[in-house]
């Protein structure tokens, strides 16, 4: 049993361990927490590879808390991921404060492994303010930037709303059936406890939450605020891990605790996504403020994993995983050089961007790179997350629910519209600049890019290992 | 396991452009010379390829088949019949075209000479795929190049908004067949394979459908009416060599496609649409025609000669009979070779004039002899003259619309007779009479290299049109597996 919580044990000892090694190392020695935390990150991600497998069944453990299954490990894998490449894009420089920056983020990597595994209402809710927590102070980390702070503030004012209109959710759900445990909702669910409307009611609840989680449209006004706000690598770290979190939690609340109510929920994202992906796409095109337009990107981009969600099949399910982790690697791929920029030039205006491909050409590949892969172009991974969330939807839709053929139309139309801005800022790389002078890299940046950019072409050519596991993932639940 | 040489194919290019783009940004002499040397390559095995194709032999000849993801039914499965096979070639030939054409590019040649490169493997990769996800996957590998290389170095006036234009119109059509071809792949039984979704079996109200959608999903990039104006925008904005391969090479990329893949794998619902096609084909052909005849510009009239000409592959296929897609398989190739050869002449027109501009050129016969006799050859296949390769295309294709519906014969003949006029026009203006004086000295002869290509590639014409043999058995061979598909005889 304890095998099982393996990672997140290791994550606890190495907040601990970050925290001490900061009261030893000076400030220039500050970027060896980046890299202690990335090696730590990723020695949980190991453990978890070698001893918290899980079986072929999913196994309750703690009483019911957790879930020991693979969706629980999939996830694992994306959060460790994620929060090791952020650590090392964001302490590649000498800075103060990097040992609370660097516990925050382990902290939250621990929250996004226990949502993604719990598997009781009480459980999950820790588990999200275990995550929101430190992310809150993250996003607020400039004390000293007005802008930050701001973002910081509207962040937790936002979170706490939304998570305290879940909260409600919960409690009905608790009151309508007296069980926590999903999986014992469910059973009174299914013998028909709760009316039907009552259980539409509180998923609604429960997907205001998660809509602001994800960001997803009428949910998402913060992510502009605070990804322009926030330190730029918080932002990506947002936008991906945060993100992938609250999919795995509707993922599994949905699944688990709803199956019956799927024809209410699966429109319910239907619409949410058809907003997010119109409303993303089209704001996005007016922005000239990076940091702004990956954030409208990014409600986009939660519209189009919505699709997945709503075709409420393996094929969609499995697609939602796939397109995480391409999203994960991409967006900050892209964070990773925007904050790059950011110090460079001094700017996230996109005019900074002119004659990037001058000063620097590999950089401006691995940015043009990114932009395709969020455009959903081969060679790059984001093409097979889509086809994947939109090939669940089409399956669905064939299989008499016509209307998810629309979705995945409707996907595809503002996917041609997200390309029309994703160019525009590859045309601006290789525009003359005023700057031509060559960027100089630091080592932990250049790798965190590299294996960001590596995992866009895996995902996007080899495609087989990570979909296996997302497949098997996602059967969890059918 | 045979040699892999359609893996060849796609793969020189595809490794040239990631080596030309690893190399420093000064090195140009030995960029552009990887670039010649890839696509030289690139050109020979097209050709061992083309002369080693039986036509004899039923299927597919030169399949190579790899697992990639099996648990998603995606095999990399690739192979050629005749009518991919002129494809390849010329998709070889205007590569190996448009990398001397472009010898003198001096604003970041790396830059240029590795996405034109990609440009190439991606277009070999759609011909030669016969697994919808490997068509897919290399059909939009050409997204990026094709944007960037019209956006940056493209005329000043156009590029922003023709590159733009023709990179969403062509992403749209893509996505949008892409979810018809995840239909089929989840009606087929969750394969890729395009051999094997031919012998699904799709009922009639699923072909009847889906069919419209991706037909209409990759004839866009074909250029078809009215979805059609990316192309003159898009040809008109793009460097020569560029223009040579997106309407040489990209457009055949659409037509093929919709053929490959809409026709022969929804074949009931071809026949339920074949009305339609038809008809906008039609419009194609006299349309583009009468538009090309009013343009002022030299280059928009060979960008709207070829949605025109375009018109004539749709007609072709409309008719889902031998003579049709005879044709149309022809005319793709002879199409190809002759607007390439087009706009290499309007590119060295424009180079050393200036000015594209019909009105301001003239007598350009004297200052560069060949490529005016180029452009007379390319005309004259553009008119459909016997003893080149238009006539060789477009006879058939009109046979086949007369039998099928006697009337769009009638009118397309008509979009022909257009054609004779604006060509005729334009050579009498910008090739014939007075050297205008600002043009005098200005201007002067073609380059080596130009004149290789324009003789390679006019020659290529000729012998099509004296010996048609040459390319009708083979693309024959192509249609009568069509045809045991779609029926018919």
């Amino acid at each position: 049993m304890f095998l099982a919580v393996l990672p997140e044990i290791a994550l606890i000892v190495l907040a601990a361990l970050v925290l001490a090694l900061d009261l030893f190392w000076r400030e220039r020695e500050s970027t060896n927490l980046g890299w202690v935390t990335a090696a730590g990150l990723m020695i949980a991600a190991l453990l978890g590879a070698l001893f918290a497998r899980p079986g072929e069944q999913p196994v309750l453990i703690f009483g019911g808390m957790l879930s020991h299954d693979w969706t629980t490990f999939v996830f694992r894998i994306l959060f460790l991921l994620g929060g090791a490449l952020t650590a090392l894009i964001a302490t590649d420089r000498p800075s103060k404060h990097y040992g609370e920056f660097c516990a925050l983020l382990v902290v939250s990597v621990l929250g996004m492994n226990l949502m993604a595994a719990s598997s009781n209402l009480v459980m999950l809710y820790l588990a999200i303010e275990t995550t929101s927590l430190p992310l809150y102070i993250l996003a607020g980390f400039r004390v000293l930037d007005q802008k930050s702070v701001e973002a910081g503030i509207k962040y937790l004012l936002f979170g706490a709303m939304a998570s305290a209109v879940m909260l409600y959710g919960f409690s009905l759900l608790w009151g309508f059936t007296g069980e926590t445990g999903l999986e014992e909702i469910r059973s009174v669910a299914q013998a028909g406890a709760i009316s039907p409307l009552a259980l539409a009611g509180t998923i609604t609840l429960v997907l205001v939450g998660v809509g602001f989680k994800i960001s997803a449209v009428p949910f998402h006004f913060w992510a502009p605020d605070v990804y322009e706000g926030a330190p730029t690598p918080i932002a990506g770290y947002l936008s991906t891990a945060s993100k992938a979190a609250g999919f795995a939690v509707l993922v599994r609340f949905l699944l688990v605790v709803a199956p019956t109510a799927a024809p209410f929920w699966s429109i319910a994202l239907g619409v949410l996504s058809i907003a997010s992906m119109v409303v993303g796409n089209f704001l996005a095109l007016t922005q000239r403020n990076i940091k702004r337009l990956l954030a409208y990107s990014s409600i986009a981009q939660a519209g189009y994993i919505l699709v997945g969600v709503a075709a409420n099949n393996a094929m969609g399910i499995s697609g939602t995983i796939y397109y995480l982790a391409s999203y994960l690697v991409t967006n900050l791929a892209a964070f990773a050089i925007v904050w790059l920029v950011e110090r460079e030039v001094g700017s996230d205006d996109l005019d900074a961007y002119a004659g990037l491909a001058k000063r620097n050409p590999g950089i401006a590949l691995a940015l043009l790179a990114a932009l395709l892969s969020l455009g959903g172009v081969p060679p790059l991974s984001g093409f097979v997350g889509k086809l994947l969330v939109f090939g669940g939807a089409v399956q669905a839709g064939l299989a008499g629910q016509t209307w998810l053929i629309g979705l995945a139309f409707v996907g595809v139309l503002t996917s041609v519209v997200g390309l029309y801005y994703y160019l525009n800022v590859m045309k601006i790389l290789y525009k003359p600049g005023k700057d031509e002078q060559a960027i100089r890299l630091d080592v932990s940046w250049k790798v965190a890019l590299a294996v960001s950019v590596a995992g866009m072409f895996i995902l996007g050519v080899v495609i087989a290992p990570w979909y296996s596991w997302s497949w098997i993932a996602a059967m969890r639940f059918f | 396991m045979q040699f892999p040489i359609l893996s060849l194919i796609i793969f020189v290019p595809l490794i040239a452009g990631l080596a030309i783009l690893a190399m420093p940004a000064e090195r140009k002499r030995e960029v552009r010379i990887i670039a010649l040397t890839a696509s030289l390559i690139d050109l020979a095995l097209a050709v061992i390829v083309y002369v080693l194709f039986q036509p004899g032999v039923a299927g597919y000849q030169f399949v190579e088949k790899a697992s990639w993801v099996p648990a998603l039914g995606i095999s990399y499965h690739l192979g050629v019949n005749g009518i991919s096979t002129p494809l390849v070639l010329l998709a070889g030939l205007v590569l190996a075209g448009g990398v001397m054409v472009s010898w003198k590019v001096d604003d970041r040649p790396r830059e240029f000479f590795g996405f034109m490169m990609f440009l190439g493997a991606s277009v070999q990769g759609v011909f030669a795929a016969l697994d919808l996800f490997v068509l897919f996957f290399f059909f939009e590998l050409a997204v990026f190049p094709k944007y960037l290389m019209i956006a940056i170095w493209g005329s000043p006036k156009t590029r922003d908004y023709g590159s733009m234009k023709l990179t969403l119109y062509l992403f749209l059509g893509s996505v949008i067949s892409l979810v018809g071809v995840l239909a089929m792949y989840f009606m087929g039984g969750k394969t890729f394979d395009m051999l094997a979704l031919e012998q699904a079996g799709f009922p009639l109200a699923f072909q009847q459908a889906w069919f419209p959608i991706v037909f209409l999903g990759f004839a866009i990039l074909g250029g078809i009416f009215p979805f059609h104006s990316w192309a003159p925008d898009g040809h008109v904005a793009a460097p020569t060599a560029i223009s040579m391969l997106l309407a040489g090479v990209e457009m055949k990329v659409g037509t093929f496609a919709a053929l490959r893949v809409a026709i022969m794998l929804l074949p009931e619902g071809a026949h339920s649409w074949a009305w339609a096609i038809l008809a906008l084909g039609t419009v194609n052909v006299v349309y583009g025609a009468l538009i090309a005849l009013i343009q002022t510009d030299f280059k928009y009239v060979i960008g709207f000669s070829s949605v025109s000409h375009m018109g004539l592959v749709l007609i072709g296929f409309a008719t889902l009979s031998r003579e049709g897609l005879l044709g149309a398989g022809l005319q793709m190739f002879s199409h190809g070779v002759m607007t390439a050869l087009f706009f290499a002449v309007v590119g060295m027109v424009y180079d050393r004039a200036h000015t594209r501009n019909i009105a301001e050129l003239g007598g350009l016969i004297k200052k560069m002899p060949l490529a005016a006799l180029g452009f007379i050859v390319a005309g004259l296949v553009s008119m459909g003259m016997p003893g080149f390769s238009g006539f060789v295309a477009e006879y058939p294709i009109f046979m086949g619309a007369w039998k099928a519906v006697p009337l769009v014969a009638m009118i397309a003949i008509l979009g022909v007779i257009v054609t004779a006029g604006y060509i005729l026009l334009v050579l009498r203006k910008v090739f014939f009479g007075e050297v205008p004086a600002g043009l005098e000295k200005t201007v002067g002869d073609v380059s080596v290299m130009d004149k290789i290509v324009i003789s390679v590639l006019a020659v290529i014409m000729i012998a099509l049109g004296w010996f048609p043999m040459l390319m009708t058995t083979m693309v024959e061979s192509g249609v009568k597996q069509i045809l045991a598909l779609v029926g018919g005889a």
